[in-house]
């Protein structure tokens, strides 16, 4: 490493990256009445570029928005999504909240981390996999629920979960249930979070499966609001 | 016979549902802009709809008590940070339906008078970001959002904000300081968000399925929302079957359903097995048994029996599920989402944990309940904020409802359930 090398990597990022975060920056703060409230989109800015939260990061955030690094830090530290050491390219969670856990999200994930010889915040060797142990994430009718990179794979059963992240780990393509067709690496996916589309939404069903129960009875049944209820056309 | 009421979920069977094209123009909004925002607050009161979020406060209500002509600023922020166990409906309800929000969003922030309005939606679930972003991106095309929306004069400036992980911004003044960039952590009230909200300017803050409710009442009227439901809790709302049933899932049905209905719907508990125990509106409410089938599912109903309705997150457990094992997954939720801000809910939730764990191993001791209904007396009602009171629902109906399950740990010195029974090929 050279001496413009290792200054650069201790204060912050190399001036090309940096003049492209800070075209995306800039253009998140000016939809906020005030700056700071761009901060959660900012660290998720940092994360779509670095897969964790580095001091580079940290810095970059605080110099956009006039706050001292500690401050950036203190805010980063509170929220669980934001990574503090890097991470794989896919982060694998098990919800181990009471429904999923009882309806089998136990039994996955002690299977699961087994297999794959990693614990809970943890990255396989070859950098693909990082397992996280989740708390609900709202789809419970969908248990035992994991997420990739926050994208829905419902339904999951200790098989299913194992030849899951085999599949990541062998480059194989992996699609969630609702979601796009294909799965996007966490840094990309971090980038739609700091509110920056991706183009994908129109990809996947409506909705699926447990989510349309509720009419399918209703149709069934001919049951409907009072007076068929104009919604919206 | 109650029968199911199909509104927000109505079109969510529809490939394109959520864009423009599959959901409509906006008429609601339309016809909302070209009249006085006081008569638009005013049929929201007569609709009787009440917040969707849980809470159940009259929401025509909320928007009155914001001061008009007071020059300052006025905010939408909409809770979409749907994080309860056991709530899964929201969720849902913006992928597949995100205009119906947006149009709310047009629409209550005109009644309020609030040039900037702000969708929170928790970070975890990545294509309901999208599909909500493609929403607001795609009403703006068509100058549903912007400037002089309608050709009516009106303004409004609509933000997608993700969060990043922390249950506590659910809490809608964790979810103010979140949005300005903080730590999530809530603020003393008074003043309330109606005063000082967001930028310390006057601040509706409603749940998105209140919001998403909002275009059905003014396309159809007041009256014809408040012929649903039962006197004082009017209207449909989403019920969400989660767990141990037949067939789980969104049932939208007017308030006051009961259990029993939504279960012959749903099919059933599942196939050879019998109903333990359900929470009627997610962890934070008391737990009810196969006694509570015929409750209404209405706020004052479920109130009266001892629980909440909540979120309407119905969540089943059979006779296969440890009641000790539940509450001990739930208590270390709390323990991990507690923000640290007050001592009940941090020491409190963290010392649930410790003995709850010790129960559930079966090396407690009679004692113990009477430790963690003690902790729970102390944290309930003396927390900052209504995370610690929802830490303490499950305890106290727990060792309320179950105690001999409880004293059957200690006698045989574990846990007396099978786990592999209560998971999903368990019972196959």
């Amino acid at each position: 490493m050279n001496e413009e090398e290792s200054a650069t990597m201790s204060t912050g990022y190399p001036p090309e990256v940096r003049e492209r975060l800070e075209t995306d920056a800039k253009e998140i703060i000016g939809r906020y009445p005030k700056a700071r409230s761009a901060l959660l989109p900012l660290l998720h800015l940092v994360q779509s570029e670095d897969g964790y939260v580095s001091d580079a990061g940290y810095e970059f955030c605080a110099e956009m928005l006039g706050l001292s690094k500690a401050e950036v830090v203190g805010v980063a530290t509170f929220y669980t999504m934001y990574k503090r050491k890097p991470a794989g390219d896919y982060n694998v969670g098990v919800c181990i909240n009471a429904l999923c856990a009882v309806m089998g999200g136990d039994q996955i994930w002690d299977e699961l981390s087994e297999h794959v010889g990693v614990g809970h915040d943890e990255t396989t060797s070859d950098g693909k996999v990082t397992l996280e142990r989740l708390e609900c994430n709202a789809a419970c009718d969908f248990a035992p629920v994991m997420m990739v990179n926050w994208e829905f794979f419902d339904n999951q059963t200790p098989e299913s979960a194992k030849q899951l992240v085999d599949d990541l780990r062998a480059g194989k393509e992996v699609v969630p249930t609702r979601g796009p067709g294909k799965l996007c690496t966490f840094k990309e996916a971090a980038r739609v979070l700091a509110g920056l589309p991706d183009g994908l939404a129109g990809e996947g069903p409506s909705a699926a499966g447990p989510s349309l129960e509720g009419l399918k009875v209703a149709k069934a049944h001919g049951w409907e609001a009072p007076g068929g209820a104009v919604s919206d056309r | 016979m109650t029968t199911l009421t199909p509104v927000l979920t109505r079109n969510w069977d529809q490939p394109g549902s959520f864009t423009l094209e599959g959901y409509g123009e906006y008429a609601a909004a339309r016809k909302a802009l070209s009249q006085d925002p006081d008569a638009i607050i005013q049929m929201v009161k007569d609709s009787g709809l009440r917040g969707r979020g849980g809470a159940g406060f009259p929401t025509g209500m909320k928007w009155g008590f914001i001061p008009q002509n007071d020059g300052k600023a006025h905010y939408l922020v909409v809770n979409a940070d749907e994080s309860e166990p056991g709530t899964c409906k929201d969720i849902p309800l913006m992928m597949a339906n995100p205009h119906a929000l947006v149009e709310g969003v047009i629409i209550t922030s005109y009644a309020i008078r609030a040039n900037h309005a702000f969708i929170y939606v928790r970070g975890e679930v990545l294509h309901v970001i999208r599909r909500v972003q493609a929403a607001v991106r795609e009403a703006y095309e068509k100058g549903y959002l912007g400037k002089d929306i309608f050709g009516s004069g009106y303004d409004l400036e609509l933000v997608v904000h993700s969060g990043a992980g922390a249950y506590i911004c659910g809490e809608e003044t964790a979810l103010l300081d979140s949005l300005e960039g903080h730590r999530g952590q809530p603020r003393l009230k008074p003043p309330f968000p109606a005063v000082a909200g967001l930028y310390a300017c006057p601040t509706v803050i409603n749940n998105v399925e209140s919001v998403a409710s909002v275009p059905s009442i003014v396309a159809n009227g007041a009256d014809w929302f408040a012929s649903m439901g039962t006197e004082k809790s009017k209207g449909f709302g989403i019920f969400s079957l989660s767990g141990h049933v037949t067939r789980p899932g969104q049932y939208e049905a007017p308030l006051g359903i009961t259990l029993r209905e939504l279960l012959d719907m749903a099919g059933g508990i599942r196939a050879g097995h019998e109903l333990k125990f359900w929470t009627p509106g997610g962890s934070s409410t008391p737990i009810f048994t196969a006694e509570h089938l015929d409750v209404p599912l209405d706020f004052e109903s479920v109130g009266a029996k001892g629980s909440m309705l909540g979120t309407r997150a119905l969540q089943i457990f059979d006779e296969t599920t440890c009641v000790v094992r539940t509450v001990l997954r739930w208590t270390e939720f709390y323990a991990h989402e507690s923000c640290g801000k007050c001592t009940p809910c941090r020491e409190g939730t963290y010392w649930l944990k410790q003995v709850l764990k010790r129960l559930e191993k079966g090396q407690g001791s009679e004692e113990d309940l009477a430790t963690i209904t003690d902790i729970a007396d102390n944290i309930l009602g003396r927390s900052f904020c209504a995370l610690g009171d929802g830490a303490t629902s499950c305890i106290h109906s727990s060792v309320k409802l179950f105690r001999d399950e409880y004293l059957k740990h200690f006698e045989i010195g574990g846990c007396p359930f099978d786990p592999a029974a209560s998971t999903v090929w368990g019972s196959k």
